[in-house]
């Protein structure tokens, strides 16, 4: 499965809790993590009308800190960090010098010239290694992903999850981050998520990661796993690394410049900056059936409705909130059109489709 | 694993056929395989009329992270499919050795049937 062999892959503290829990386990970005407890779709509508939990401690975390880091980041990253304060974070890229996207990330200030980062799974060996090549003497940079479990709490009722849990404390505002004590463990949580709903992420000691992990099931959230993370993500138009992202696309390919900062300098700008000019050969767009058929995958040819071919799917699902199939695509800029009619080719049928404006769920 | 149905053989792909009624067999995915599959979103019919030998593709059952062939065990060919699916995809995770069935085959080569497990071959062959 997944071509990642027993031997190398990891899991996070909690796994033996997600197989009590009755979770169906699977590889994932080198990790065994939870697919599922009781099902997808009840999941995901759990999030979507309530509040779920996800592990997410196979996710990286950076700290960075030490005199004028703020200028040096600034050139690692698409997005400006002068317009972070203090306890607000934002959404970044990291570029390779082609301009194409190595990592997604959010970085949050916690002070003057003092960050935490939150990276991919996939991605921290290579993402600690391409910081460590371009990191100038003084300053620190250490990977802590292995210090913390990371639980994801997403939907409507995640404030009263979290009331019940740390009474007395309160949320940090929408990108905002905040550290506290509770019951004797140091929390970073971030008003942040991968789903579209209200939530907040909460790092804690890997040590105590089980019993916080109960203490918020038992606040309210049910726990949820990595398929109705994907839906949810995907119903948002949200990236996925590695299936969305790519070394080979820039950011404004993928239809993120609104975090690219063309006005600072940064790793892969020129490449940015001829692109803006130029035009971008290529678009990530959105793509919706309008017709009834098999759901949209991963790899599935998509075409004009005379089958001039345009591209592959990156990520595709059967939304469970829309009942119709979404997916994402890269095809050549003029034809990326929203209203494009289309059809995507699932084993050899042709199932009508339409490219429509992100994201696919209007909130 | 509890109620799989004795009276029915079953293909190494987890799909089931019941016995024989005037040379027509009704084929369907076995219990584990809906478990394995997870939330059912989508059932690939193969059309009325159209004929198969045993081993053949005939259609595909998906759930939101999986898509996974429906291979037929037996020759013949297709006179009815369960047009229900279409509609509740997820009468397969529900009822997968009734309600969920997928089509009926008039079989071409009977003695196929008996090369198949039954219930207490396929019960060992799951565990």
């Amino acid at each position: 499965m997944g071509g990642v062999s027993d031997d190398v892959i990891k899991s996070t503290p909690l796994c033996e809790k997600h197989k009590a829990l009755g979770a169906k386990m699977v590889p994932f970005a080198g990790w065994l993590m939870p697919v599922q407890y009781t099902g997808i779709l009840e999941e995901h509508h759990s999030v979507r009308h309530a509040c779920g939990v996800f592990d997410i401690s196979h996710m990286g975390q950076f700290h960075v800190q030490g005199a004028d880091v703020t200028e040096w980041l600034n050139t690692m990253f698409t997005n400006n960090l002068h317009k972070l304060s203090d306890g607000v974070g934002q959404y970044s890229i990291m570029l390779n010098e082609r301009g194409g996207v190595i990592d997604d990330l959010i970085i949050y200030r916690l002070g003057e010239n003092d960050y935490f980062i939150v990276v991919n799974a996939s991605m921290i060996d290579e993402d600690y290694a391409w910081l460590m090549a371009h990191k100038p003497e003084g300053s620190q940079l250490e990977n802590l992903s292995s210090e913390y479990v990371g639980l994801a709490v997403q939907g409507p009722k995640c404030e009263e999850v979290f009331s019940k849990m740390c009474p007395g404390e309160i949320l940090p505002e929408h990108n905002g981050i905040r550290q506290f004590v509770a019951d004797g463990d140091t929390l970073i949580v971030c008003r942040t998520g991968y789903t579209g709903e209200n939530g907040f992420e909460m790092f804690c000691s890997a040590e105590r990661g089980v019993e916080w992990f109960e203490k918020v099931i038992a606040c309210g959230a049910k726990p949820c796993g990595l398929g109705a993370r994907d839906s949810l993500r995907l119903e948002m138009c949200y990236s996925l690394n590695g299936s969305d992202l790519s070394p080979e696309k820039t950011p404004l390919e993928a239809g993120l410049s609104w975090c690219c900062d063309l006005g600072k300098d940064f790793i892969g700008v020129d490449v940015l900056r001829e692109q803006k000019a130029a035009g971008r050969p290529t678009a990530l767009v959105a793509i919706e059936y309008t017709g009834k058929g098999a759901p949209p995958r991963h790899g599935y040819e998509v075409q004009l409705r005379d089958g001039t071919p345009l591209g592959e799917l990156c990520s595709g699902v059967l939304s469970p909130t829309l009942g119709k199939g979404i997916a994402m695509a890269y095809v050549p800029t003029q034809h990326g059109k929203v209203g494009t009619e289309v059809q995507v080719v699932v084993r050899g049928k042709a199932v009508p489709a339409v490219i429509v404006k992100k994201p696919f769920l209007k909130k | 694993m509890s109620t799989i149905p004795s009276d029915f053989k079953y293909s190494s792909e987890h799909e089931w056929i019941s016995p024989a009624a005037d040379g027509v067999v009704t084929l369907g995915i076995t219990e584990f395989a809906q478990s394995e599959l997870g939330d059912v979103v989508y059932v690939d019919l193969p059309e009325v009329g159209n004929t198969y030998a045993a081993g053949d593709a005939i259609g595909a059952v998906e759930s939101v992270k999986a898509a996974s062939d429906v291979y037929t065990p037996v020759s013949g060919e297709v006179v009815e499919v369960n047009e229900e699916l279409g509609n509740e995809p997820g009468t397969v995770n529900k009822d997968a050795f009734g309600a969920g069935w997928i089509c009926k085959i008039k079989l071409s080569a009977p003695d196929e049937v008996d090369g198949l497990m039954d219930a207490a071959a396929y019960s060992e062959f799951c565990q």
